[in-house]
């Protein structure tokens, strides 16, 4: 039955277009016409020693990529495929990959434990082969090293593909005693060890049951531990990857270990080669992470499940560690600030010492000060720049009562380092500092403001000077201009910014002209700070800002003329055009947020329409979106006036709401019909069809991402608030989808944070839908057509409530909710409530909340319900 | 299986841009879904808030309706067409506005469970009225309808300026006393606040709103080219012991004119009503005993036989049959004048008409007006819209005979005071 395949699997990866192009139409026809054949073929080839390596690789790749994808609909199909081949087939397959784990030839060994992985990850949930496990341990004890190693490769990629819950605990406790094993000094091949220690990577998330075991969480620390000190480098990395892992899956369990770990990580910083010293801070960065989470979670008194108390392993590693990290600050490389995606062990240190003040707050301010004073000044830039970097790292985590004095005293050496210091890197740091010295001390929650009449003026004029500097460091001066103008956001009528608000615009278009603002994100970072300053300004400058879109216009329309563009070119202009249209719309929703600026500003409104609809013409993704939400806010602005543009935008509108593949897209699409709907109330009539059938198709597609299902719910209460009784037509579609979701919503299995907040999400969406529709019929004849869907209605809510996991936004839509149920229906829903099980002590507990939103609805649901029963 | 990227942000903020051009959309986005959602809900409440037709929720302190002339004269809805009424000009406009106030009764007698359901605060001397904001411009009007103030303020849709809500539907209906020593209106009730009607919400909510909205307005900041008069809240307290002592003793910023009790339970219902109340002696009022319109004591009027301080005088509207009727809802009737008087004097049915309360004073029979010796004085003064209530001229003929002093007060709240323990009836006779 098999089929040879091995020159066709060569001629694939050939040079030559044609013969490739050749091959993989070959290969694909075959497995077209006979799937079982096809991969048995390909197991066959994988498994024989005596094909040549380049094709059994690929063989194996081409088996794996059948049994998995990227895409979660793809994935299902092709795991129900697998499921539904013959089992002799599949027996088949299954004995050749093992098979190759004994192959002499290392690449053909590797391939295969990936393969075995990705059918374990299919089979095991179904509980199907049940051998694999036990078959795969005895080959642990085989004696060939290169079985041994094989094997505990596929028992890590296993541990990668499958859950933990699938797997028994005996098994478990077997695979974790070989992979220890493994990873043990006593094995004397690296390539053993190396394995079993990636391996161990994957499997510490089964090991839950035996870290709960003091002796047994001893063995497996105590055999990291000493992996960290292994003479091979890779073994040390992948040891020091484990316990980074650990740190964060097993925090509650670290306390005994910390004091050795401590020493183990202050040594690798110091003395070992950077991929193992990078690990070695991870750690402590990763221990920051837990305990942010531990402290916020105190913060806000949530109790639910953080019984995982803070250790204070940061607080007691302080004298040590903040020493430690200040001193590696010091290893730049040159040049690391123009490098996209560097990484090294300063860059490490630094984010390490930002994540500690964030985590301990004041305490860390008098251990970096002494620092930060001995070497700001110093000859050497390493030096000054280890200072500064030392100093914005602080920045964040202590109270700005502990900053203050500091930041008043560093601030005008600060802004005169920024002009003065001969080195890149230097004002780099500079200028990414005072942004965060704007970020975190600067704004109306400040008591004693840093930035008055006295200094404002300097600061402006140091950040305008440094945005003529290299592109690295002047994308720093705009970033620290972005939070100068936020903290200034709620500043009331009269702006400390007005003197300089045209001057700071001009300066800013300069920039985004200036040719090389292609570097270091300069041009993005000039018209992000361009909308911020715009965001923040007042009526005092509203006169400015007008005058600024026309400028933005024609920037636009500029986008627009070029010629042919190559692909690269293409890909520019649609990243500038996004830009564009992002500021745009930053100024039509300041614009539009006044009558008098809005009245001045709706004069430009043809224009701009036209503009945004031939950048749809160009067709890129991020301009799209762009695009789409500055259309959102152009409809918000123009009211009723909007129903001239539709006939044109229409289409672009159901291209945004097709957009499965970029979901981000189609929810910001399903945004702008909400804000069509407000805009044009009943005039929206003419496109519901339209609009109605792909929201339909969208709610039904399992290729859509489901965080854009909520809001197309929303969307429904939207578009029937808008069209009134006229939703009749779509009641018998959208009724069921949205009972049907209802359903689903109501009893959550509450697995984890993520799942209760988009079970929420879903419930706050479906219930918006219920309450656009209700008030769209209400004082209609049509009432009587929801008469039908109110018992279950109220059997959702009274799910909900027993459930009580409800948050603050689900639970005053749905007091909402009762209250139109009992508006529109009347004497209707009179009775039906009276006979719910817990609609009357649902409305108490809101009566009684102490959320104003809650008590608001409720007093009016309760209105509303009163009527209905009295009638 | 190759290590892991462990690259963390450096240098970078961790918000970008383009995700808080997003988040504010969305923001924007369901900020005006909930407006809409409001917007529907207020046509609701339209119909909704005439209480009168529905069983009101406090019952034991429900009056019958029996008619309602003032609904079917006036306008049906209340908020929505405020806005339209204030631009409105007339004496039909003033009859108008002159109903949207809740009115308090006299507190002839004290309610049941004064210390659990109301509250208590001192009400500022000062003009009654009923502040409007609205397309950026605010007017005040007073209890006859005649504009006050026409001027900017902060309150939102009050100025001409950016209003950070950004809705056209952002109007403000206020209930204030103007208060002309300090210039400030004290806003002693919230009807509207951004479009959204608190008609038909609890007076614990109004009071809860009125505090933690109309400060963040910057509508209690001092005045400035946009905001041309303070305004400011009262303290209002919880009727218990303290309570009631703190509004009685405490020294507050304006001129106290009495005490002002409002049911926590209460709907914002215009016209007169039982549920807000108002008490004063002479401690916390220069005005105890009855004023004309420039606050001067009734003294001119000469009924021989009485003391002049404790001369007292009512205003009463001649209904069609001669009857002399209170402007309570069912009225109250005082007497009635015989149809050849009527003719004699020229005088019309609905014709208010002033009195003196003779020597024969006010007779009681079960706690209800048995017999009352009026003398006719003449017409009332043109620019008196309503006749007096009944609980004002009893209140007023207490205060001349057996006042309800501030210790009954106390008493009724004292902790001792068991609930069931109703205070006892004061008796009214001559």
């Amino acid at each position: 039955m098999a089929m040879e395949v091995t020159q066709v699997l060569l001629n694939a990866q050939s040079i030559d277009g044609t013969v490739r192009k050749h091959a993989e139409e070959s290969l694909k026809q075959f497995q077209e016409q006979n799937l079982p054949s096809f991969l048995l073929s390909l197991s066959g080839e994988l498994a024989n020693d005596d094909k040549p390596v380049d094709s059994r690789k690929l063989a194996g790749l081409i088996l794996k990529n059948a049994l998995d994808a990227k895409e979660q609909h793809r994935k299902f199909e092709l795991v129900q495929r697998w499921l539904s081949l013959d089992a002799n087939v599949k027996t088949q397959i299954k004995t050749c990959l093992l098979n190759t784990l004994t192959s002499t030839v290392a690449d053909a060994r590797s391939t295969s434990s990936q393969v075995i992985a990705k059918v374990a990850g299919i089979e095991l949930p179904q509980k199907q082969w049940p051998e694999l496990i036990v078959s795969l341990l005895s080959n642990v004890h085989q004696l060939p090293a290169h079985v041994k190693q094989a094997t505990l490769e596929t028992l890590g990629y296993l541990c990668e593909e499958v859950s933990p819950d699938v797997v028994e605990q005996d098994h478990v406790n077997k695979i974790l005693t070989a992979v220890v094993q493994g990873m043990n000094a006593s094995e004397m091949n690296n390539d053993v060890r190396l394995a079993a220690t990636r391996a161990l990577y994957n499997a510490l998330s089964f090991a839950q049951a035996n870290f709960s075991n003091d002796m047994e969480r001893d063995y497996i620390m105590r055999v990291v531990c000493e992996a960290t000190q292994s003479a091979e480098l890779k073994i040390r990395q992948a040891a020091f990857e484990c316990l980074v892992s650990i740190s964060s899956t097993y925090y509650e369990k670290l306390a005994p270990y910390m004091q050795d770990i401590y020493s183990i990580t202050a040594k690798a910083v110091r003395e070992d080669e950077e991929p193992v010293a990078l690990q070695a801070i991870e750690f402590w960065s990763s221990i920051c992470d837990e305990e942010i989470d531990i402290l916020e979670e105190y913060g806000s008194d949530f109790t639910g499940n953080s019984d995982i108390p803070c250790f204070y392993f940061i607080k007691q590693a302080l004298p040590a560690l903040v020493p430690l990290l200040l001193e590696i600050l010091l290893k730049q490389e040159e040049d690391q600030d123009q490098e996209e995606g560097a990484w090294n062990i300063a860059m490490a240190g630094g984010t390490c010492l930002g994540l500690v003040a964030r985590t301990v707050g004041d305490d860390i301010v008098p251990l970096v000060i002494p620092f930060i004073e001995e070497n700001i000044a110093k000859p050497d830039w390493r030096q000054r720049e280890a200072a500064t970097y030392a100093f914005g790292s602080i920045l964040e985590g202590p109270s700005p009562d502990k900053l203050l004095h500091i930041v008043n005293v560093a601030l005008s050496f600060m802004l005169s380092a920024l002009t003065k210091d001969p080195n890149n890197h230097v004002k780099d740091t500079t200028a990414w500092t005072l942004g965060r010295i704007f970020e975190f001390l600067h704004g109306s929650t400040i008591g004693t403001p840093i930035i008055t009449q006295a200094n404002c003026q300097q600061i402006i004029t140091v950040l305008l000077q440094s945005m003529k500097d290299t592109p690295n460091v002047a994308e720093k001066a705009c970033g620290a201009l972005y939070f100068l103008a936020q903290g200034y956001e709620d500043v009331g009528p009269s702006s400390p910014l007005t003197p300089f608000f045209q001057e700071i615009v001009q300066s800013l278009l300069t920039v985004t002209h200036r040719e090389d603002a292609g570097e270091s994100r300069l041009r993005t970072a000039a018209y992000e700070t361009l909308n911020e300053v715009v965001r923040s300004s007042t009526d005092e400058t509203a006169p400015m800002v007008l005058q600024l879109v026309p400028v933005i216009m024609m920037e636009l329309h500029k986008t627009l003329e070029g010629q042919k563009l190559s692909s690269d070119e293409r890909e520019k202009q649609g990243e500038l055009q996004g830009l564009l249209c992002g500021c745009l719309q930053v100024i039509i929703q300041k614009l539009g947020s006044s009558e008098p600026t809005k009245y001045v500003f709706m004069q430009y409104a043809d224009q701009i329409m036209g503009l945004f609809l031939r950048v749809f013409a160009c067709r890129s993704a991020t301009v799209h979106e762009e695009a789409m939400l500055a259309i959102g806010a152009l409809a918000y602005a123009a009211g009723l006036d909007f129903a001239k543009y539709m006939p044109d935008f229409y289409k672009y509108l159901e291209m945004g709401l097709q957009n499965f593949e970029e979901y981000q897209v189609c929810a910001v699409t399903v945004g702008v019909v909400g804000d069509i709907c407000r805009a044009l109330e009943e005039k929206i009539l003419p496109y519901c069809d339209g609009i109605m059938t792909q929201l339909l198709k969208d709610l039904s597609s399992n290729q859509l991402h489901r965080s854009v299902k909520p809001p197309i719910f929303s969307c429904f209460g939207d578009i029937a608030l808008a069209i009134g009784e006229n939703f009749e037509k779509y009641l018998m579609y959208a009724m069921p989808m949205l009972q049907s979701a209802a359903d689903l919503s109501a009893h959550t299995a509450n697995v984890d944070d993520d799942m209760t907040e988009y079970t929420n999400s879903l419930r706050n969406g479906i219930l918006e839908a219920y309450s656009g529709i209700f008030q769209g019929f209400k004082n209609s004849p049509k009432t009587q057509l929801l008469i039908p869907y109110a018992p279950h209605i109220l059997q959702f809510l009274d799910s909900m409530y027993m459930e009580k996991d409800m948050d603050e936004l689900v639970m005053k839509t749905a007091i909402g909710l009762l209250g139109d149920l009992a508006d529109t229906l009347g004497s209707n829903a009179g009775s039906l409530i009276q006979q719910s099980l817990t609609s009357k002590d649902f409305l108490n507990e809101c009566l009684s909340s102490k959320d104003h939103m809650i008590k608001e609805s409720a007093e009016w649901a309760r209105l509303a319900i009163n009527k209905a029963i009295s009638v | 299986m190759a290590p892991h990227d462990l690259r963390r942000p450096f240098k970078r903020p961790a918000i970008s841009d383009q995700q808080r051009r997003r988040e504010l959309s969305l923001q924007r986005q369901s900020q005006n879904r909930r407006d809409a959602q409001q917007q529907a809900r207020c046509l609701a409440s339209s119909v909704l808030s005439l209480q009168s037709q529905y069983p009101d929720p406090v019952p034991e302190l429900e009056i019958e309706p029996e008619s309602q002339p003032q609904q079917e004269a006036g306008p049906l809805t209340k908020d929505l067409d405020i806005r339209q009424a204030s631009k409105l000009r007339g004496p039909e406009v003033r009859k108008w506005f002159a109903s949207q106030l809740m009115l308090p009764e006299w507190m002839i007698d004290v309610p049941d469970r004064l210390s659990h359901d109301w509250y208590v605060f001192a009400r500022p001397a000062g003009k009654r009225c009923m502040v409007v904001s609205s397309n950026g411009t605010t007017v005040s009007r007073e209890r006859n309808g005649s504009i006050l103030h026409h001027f900017p303020s902060a309150l939102p849709s009050g100025a001409r300026t950016k209003d950070p809500s950004g809705s056209a539907q952002s109007y403000c209906i206020l209930d204030c006393i103007f208060h002309e020593l300090d210039q400030t209106y004290y806003v002693i009730d919230m009807v509207c606040w951004r479009g959204y009607s608190l008609y038909d919400c609890t007076a614990e909510f109004r009071f809860f709103w009125l505090n933690s909205k109309l400060a963040e307005t910057g509508a209690c900041d001092a005045p400035s080219h946009y905001h041309k008069f303070r305004f400011s809240t009262v303290p209002v307290y919880d009727c218990d012991q303290r309570g009631l002592y703190s509004a009685y003793i405490e020294s507050v910023p304006y001129a106290k004119d009495g005490l002002l009790f409002y049911n926590k339970h209460a709907h914002y219902q215009t016209g007169n009503t039982p549920l807000a109340l108002v008490w004063k002696d002479e401690k916390c009022s220069q005005y105890v005993i009855d004023t004309d319109s420039k606050g001067q004591v009734l003294s001119q009027q000469q009924i021989i036989g009485a003391k002049p301080e404790l001369r007292q005088l009512v205003v009463l509207e001649l209904q069609e049959d001669g009857k002399l009727s209170t402007s309570d809802d069912p009225p109250v009737i005082f007497g009635c004048l015989d149809g050849e008087f009527i003719q004699k004097s020229g005088l019309q049915s609905g014709s208010l008409l002033k009195f003196a309360i003779g020597n024969g004073g006010l007779s009681f029979v079960d706690g209800k007006l048995e017999k009352s010796d009026l003398n006719y004085l003449g017409k009332s003064n043109r620019a008196r819209m309503f006749a007096d209530s009944y609980s004002k001229v009893i209140f007023q003929y207490m205060v001349r005979h057996t006042p309800l002093k501030f210790d009954d007060l106390l008493a009724s709240v004292s902790p001792s005071d068991d609930e069931e323990n109703k205070p006892c009836d004061v008796e009214m006779v001559d």
